[in-house]
């Protein structure tokens, strides 16, 4: 994060990544606002509500449960207690009075000459028995519903997440480091969905647990009760402390791991220059460092956070020497009897392992929310404004027509000012310039990716801002110099921008753009799979298969922005025949550098800094020897450079 | 696969783990002892009423949680050592080796894929380690110790024991069993979820321009349905889990009193030793669920372990020589192909075809030809990022397998098509060019390669910020930046691989014309689509399908060679290029 805020000043000056409609950054970068642990945990809570009934339901059943797996040992207790007693009473000869018991049993339930009343132990057992079946049956049903309540909860902010990313700006995209906001929407949901479904159970059992525990510890003794209850501050204290000290070594480690990463992403995927600059030594040494210092405060990250459980359990049994010493003296003065000390070192045991439970569910929350606390921010970025609700003119003429335009991304920076043109319907419009002038910004704001601050825009007389962008942009075909395909088959990636099409019009669209050349020679044809990162063809065929994508929604305005930058000149050739087919009827914008392919174009447009310095046919423009004659001067003869330099 | 990696890795630190066992070995005697004296307070303390027994006995419980948490304290000091160290060597074994590959073998594998496997992979295996070097050595000791301290107890109720602890482990295994796959499908389905917002995320211009928003909310419902299905499926089996384990738990319990009840009425137990048989047997049963719990995580670190075997058990197929030869100084700069052809292992067409030509300081030669036609490819084999198939690559008189690499890339220039920086600044990454290069050297570099305007614009001039992969400069920008790397080195060959392309033409022009008198002592190898880019070059090759189907100068090819024909007039009409 920090690097790419430290780079804004550059991305300022200069269109990052170069891509289409990249233009200067805006300023409102995703701000790293302090972690507010309460709202948005409570948010997050709040997201559990449409399931409120099973949420209820969940808490009833947990409580329950819980409430019958504490009373289990203190019935067990009771059986002990009668086994003890039979022990007891068998070694005292039948008939001896009370007074002359041993001191210790005095006040017991002792039947002297008696052995252990099995009917009374299986009576006892039967009711536990019963007991905890009960409670395992209704820990199971509250883990069975709270799953679907978590899974469906985290269902529903994915779906949110979605449902947002399709109602934000363009900006937002260009504006947030693609990484990070993919980061977002995949790795912080996952982490969310990871922290509720691993806390949400346990933290109610475990917070109910330690209630229910204590109860029934204040029920057989208060003094053992108390005794136990010094360990709660001492257990949180103690967890506090180490907590507070490898929380600080945790971020320290995940900030390593992302200096490590980045560093191994840099150095493989320069690979090949990282190799033929010799540089592999330095690379190497960079990172041992860094390996160095990650290995350094992970093992303090682990180390520290390993102290949590150790210490736990010694003060568990430190707990555990207290509660038996202190029970046993109590026994031998007869105020307790022995299954209810025995009753109470389980009860104790079971004390101590929820609040360690706890303890080391607080690290988890805390991440969690943080992560939620990310997503939240998404679902709270500004949207785009809402769709107009007028219709587009009726029939199909594809007249655009910029009136006093003006536009900036970037508050400080003004760069388009007052721009009017005119394309008329059928006429093939070229924009030329320098990168960063403006061109690719005319795109983008034909096809409302960016809405103007001033002036209007119409297509066929209507206000584009009228009509809803869905309409809008159905009327216009583009093709961009980014060759975005989908992960699946060729022919569904043609037939993207018309779902309905047929397989006919399917291979027509990929003949016209010489898709059906290169298909022919892949083993699978029109089905074989173009991979997530469509490395399995080559960058022209990427080219085409857009182009063919194009072509299929037969739009009444289509715009091509360097859209056969990758091809080759040949096959470029082969293209602008098929386009010029592709253009007659209708109004094409084109965007190129290579200056041979707009030579034929209705209207030029040379612009540079975001206006427009000349526009005309290319006689006219070569015959007025501005801008535009030297760019092309300089294109075809060498000649051109001895004077220009 | 990840036995075999745990195997070698670890065997460094043999030692610390002996001693992380010895540690928990130590504490979990001391913990498995505690209940026993316990049993002591109850059937001699309390039975006799010996206060005074009580007290020495809590003050001998007191010392031995005291030396348990030292123990434990100790054990998860060198557990968390051997385990960080571990990974460590990993992450620097995984990175050495990949510095070994060539292109072929990181395009194989793929960068990303590498990037995981070199990160996230051994943080998973790391992961592993250190638990087990606190549950998997802890729960087997605790069991045994568990199982002895109890037979101790009372022989009697061991066949609880011999019950309990295999229906637990039956029990939780057929939990986990079916929790597995469906964890292994929910990571699939994770995966889905991801793919489809990063595509929706990357391709959001296209989504939008064709109207598809629908389309795509259709394609994620489904995508997240199918995830949130397969997870409420898996985190049924996880909430089945603990309530189970609970009702074995504590049946075994009913069980212990019931038994006992009668093993103490028939004078063979003490009711202390049943208070602590109980103790020991929740103990035995906790550390086999533990130890379940513990199996969940190995089918997770397996896969990452096999793909990072897979690396580190791949070689490059670029072997450095083991005799390297000295470049023959009077042949500075020359490069040579002799009769070369490469292909990919498997491939049925070679990406070039018996391919020759030679090359001397001053003379600049150019390879033209359309897409997929085997440039790229031939400007690889000169730095040897790939070797050839058969035929000869010579750089100064030597077989380029025979150059010591860091010989044979000092001589080299090279621009890569896609124009790669490093983060850092625009210094950082010149001085990749020549790491003791003056400022008044990056300038000149700078100015030749058409960069000086624009970086002097820049607030911090040499000292500005570069992302990574340089995404705060434009296409352009980039290329000229690229471009001033390699004339700073001034090497002895230019490798200029369809550098100029994200230029627009009159930076181009300027830009060769600037070139040419900083080049007259080296060779320049130029791959270009544009015809303007290389019309001056003392040898054109043209080629096609990995072929060379012309060579000559310009205007011998226009003469004689159709492929330059069609590729001339494709840019420029019959008069022009003439």
């Amino acid at each position: 994060m920090a690097k790419t805020q430290e780079f804004k000043a550059t991305e300022r000056i200069e269109a990052p990544q170069g891509g289409p409609g990249r233009g200067a950054m805006g300023g409102g970068m995703v701000g790293q606002k302090a972690m507010e642990f309460v709202p948005s945990g409570k948010r997050l809570a709040a997201r559990l509500r449409p399931d409120r009934g099973k949420a209820v339901l969940v808490v009833l059943l947990g409580v329950v449960s819980v409430a019958l797996m504490s009373v289990g040992p203190r019935i067990l207790g009771h059986a002990t207690d009668i086994v003890f007693n039979g022990f007891i009473g068998k070694q005292i000869p039948p008939g001896t009075p009370e007074s002359e018991w041993p001191q210790a049993v005095q006040g017991m339930d002792v039947v002297p000459g008696q052995g252990v009343d099995f009917d009374a132990v299986a009576h006892v057992l039967m009711i536990v028995l019963a007991i905890y079946v009960g409670a395992s049956v209704l820990g199971w049903l509250q883990g069975f519903i709270l799953n679907t309540v978590v899974q469906n909860t985290v269902r529903t902010l994915r779906q949110d997440v979605e449902d947002k990313i399709n109602r934000l700006p363009l900006g937002y995209f260009d504006r947030s480091p693609r990484g990070e906001l993919l980061s977002r929407v995949t790795n912080d949901i996952d982490n969310v969905s990871t922290t509720l479904q691993q806390t949400m159970s346990q933290l109610l059992t475990s917070v109910m647990t330690v209630f229910a525990v204590l109860a029934m510890m204040f029920w057989i003794s208060p003094l053992l009760a108390l005794v136990a209850l010094v360990t709660v501050p001492m257990s949180l204290l103690v967890t506090a402390q180490i907590m507070k000290r490898s929380q600080g070594q945790f971020v320290a480690q995940w900030r390593r791991t992302g200096a490590l990463n980045a560093h191994v992403e840099e150095s493989f995927s320069g690979h090949a220059l990282v190799k033929v600059f010799g540089r592999q030594e330095e690379v190497e040494a960079k990172f041992a460092e860094e390996n160095d210092e990650l290995a350094k405060v992970s093992f303090g990250a682990q180390f520290v956070s390993g102290l949590i459980m150790p210490s736990m359990m010694f003060i568990g049994n430190l707990n555990y020497v207290l509660v038996a010493v202190i029970g046993a003296l109590r026994v031998a003065n007869g105020q307790l009897s022995l299954g209810e000390v025995q009753a109470f070192i389980q009860y104790s045991r079971q004390f101590t392992q929820p609040l360690t439970q706890i303890a080391s569910m607080v690290n988890l929350l805390q991440s969690g929310v943080a992560s939620a606390e990310r997503v939240f921010e998404l679902l709270d970025a500004d949207e785009e404004p809402v769709d107009a609700t007028g219709a587009a003119a009726p029939g199909r003429r594809g007249e655009v027509a910029f009136e006093h335009v003006s536009f900036r991304y970037d508050e400080d920076r003004p760069l388009i000012t007052d721009l009017s043109l005119v394309a008329r319907p059928g006429q093939t419009v070229a924009i030329v310039g320098p990168t960063g002038s403006g061109k690719t910004t005319l795109v983008n704001l034909v096809m409302r990716f960016y809405d103007i601050d001033a002036g209007r825009i119409t297509l066929d007389g209507v206000d584009i801002t009228a009509m809803p962008r869905a309409a809008l942009r159905s009327q216009v075909g583009m093709v961009l110099q980014d060759t975005w395909l989908f992960a699946g088959t060729i022919r569904d990636n043609i037939a993207y921008g018309r779902p309905g099409a047929t397989e006919d019009e399917i291979l027509a669209a990929a003949r016209a753009t010489f898709v059906d050349r290169f298909v022919h020679s892949l083993p699978d044809g029109y089905d074989s799979l173009i991979d997530e990162e469509g490395s399995n063809l080559s960058a022209g065929e990427r080219q085409l298969i857009t182009i063919a994508r194009a072509f299929l929604t037969d739009p009444a305005l289509l715009i091509l922005d360097e859209a056969t930058s990758s091809v080759d000149t040949r096959t470029e050739l082969l293209l602008q025949h098929a386009m010029a087919a592709l253009r007659t009827d209708r109004t094409s914008f084109v965007i190129a550098h290579r200056l041979s392919t707009i030579r034929d174009a209705d209207l030029i447009l040379v612009m540079e800094e975001g206006a427009i310095v000349e526009q005309g046919t290319h006689e006219e423009l070569l015959a007025a020897s501005g801008a535009y004659a030297r760019l092309y001067q300089s294109q075809f003869t060498a000649a051109a450079v001895g004077e220009e330099v | 696969m990840l036995t075999q990696l745990l195997r070698e890795r670890l065997a460094p630190y043999k030692t610390w783990i002996a001693l992380v066992v010895l540690f928990q070995f130590l504490g979990v005697v001391a913990m498995l002892y505690l209940p026993s004296l316990n049993a002591d307070i109850i059937d001699r303390g309390i039975a006799t009423g010996d206060t005074g027994y009580i007290l020495r006995t809590g003050a001998e419980m007191l010392a031995i949680s005291f030396g348990q948490i030292i123990c434990s304290v100790l054990a998860v000091w060198f557990g968390a050592r051997t385990a960080m160290s571990f990974g460590q060597d990993v992450r620097i074994s995984l990175f050495r080796r990949v510095g070994t590959f060539s292109a072929r073998e990181v395009q194989q594998f793929g960068a990303p894929s590498l990037i995981t496997r070199s990160t996230n992979d051994v943080q998973q295996v790391q992961m592993l380690v250190l638990m087990a070097c606190t549950i998997a050595v802890q729960s087997p000791i605790m069991m045994v110790g568990g199982v002895i301290m109890a037979l101790r107890e009372d022989r009697g109720l061991g066949w609880i024991v011999v019950v309990a602890v295999p229906a637990l482990f039956l029990c939780v295994g057929f939990v986990v069993s079916r929790m597995v796959p469906s964890f292994r499908v929910m990571q699939a389905r994770i995966d889905e979820v991801n793919r489809v917002l990063r595509e929706q995320i990357s391709g959001i211009r296209v989504v939008r321009a064709f109207v598809r928003e629908p389309h795509e909310a259709q394609r994620f419902g489904k995508a997240n349905d199918d995830l949130t299905a397969v997870a409420i499926s898996a985190g049924r089996w996880m909430a089945t889990m603990f309530p189970l384990v609970m009702l074995v738990l504590n049946v075994s319990s009913v069980a212990v009193i019931w038994f006992g009840g009668h093993r103490i009425d028939d004078g063979e137990m003490m009711p202390g030793a049943m208070t602590a048989f109980l103790s020991y047997l929740m103990q035995i049963l906790m550390s086999v669920m533990m130890a379940t719990f513990m199996l969940i995580q190995i089918p997770r670190a397996a896969v990452c372990g096999d793909r990072i075997a897979e690396v580190l058990g791949t070689t490059t197929s670029v072997e450095p020589p083991a005799d390297p030869v000295a470049p023959d100084p009077a042949l500075r700069g020359h490069l040579a192909l002799e009769q070369v052809t490469f292909a990919y292992p498997g491939a049925e067409e070679p990406v070039l075809c018996d391919v020759s030509f030679e090359a001397r300081p001053g003379q600049v030669v150019a390879v033209i030809g359309s897409t997929g036609a085997g440039k790229t490819t031939l400007v690889n084999l000169v730095p040897r990022l790939f070797d050839a198939t058969s035929g000869v690559v010579r750089v100064a008189g030597q077989d380029v397998r025979d150059l010591d690499p860091d010989v044979l890339w000092a001589q080299l220039g090279l621009v890569p098509q896609k124009a790669y920086l490093f983060s850092g600044t625009v210094r950082s990454n010149l001085q990749h060019g020549k790491p003791d290069a003056t400022d008044e050297e990056m300038w000149a570099a700078l100015e030749v390669a058409q960069g000086r305007d624009f970086v002097e614009a820049l607030p911090e001039a040499l000292d500005a910020p570069v992302a990574q992969g340089g995404t705060n400069f434009s296409g352009g920008q980039r290329q000229r930046l690229a471009i001033a790397r390699a004339l700073i080195r001034k090497p002895a060959i230019y490798l200029f691989d369809d550098s100029f392309s994200a230029l627009d033409l009159a930076t181009d022009a300027r830009l060769r014309a600037a070139l040419r008198p900083e080049t007259v002592d080296a060779t320049v190898v130029i791959v270009a689509q544009r015809v303007t880019t290389i019309k001056d070059a003392d040898l054109i090759l043209v080629l096609e399908d990995g072929r060379v189907v012309g060579r000559g100068t310009h205007h011998e090819l226009l003469a004689d060679c159709a492929t330059y024909q069609e590729i001339v007039t494709s840019q420029m009409s019959a008069e022009e290029a003439a």
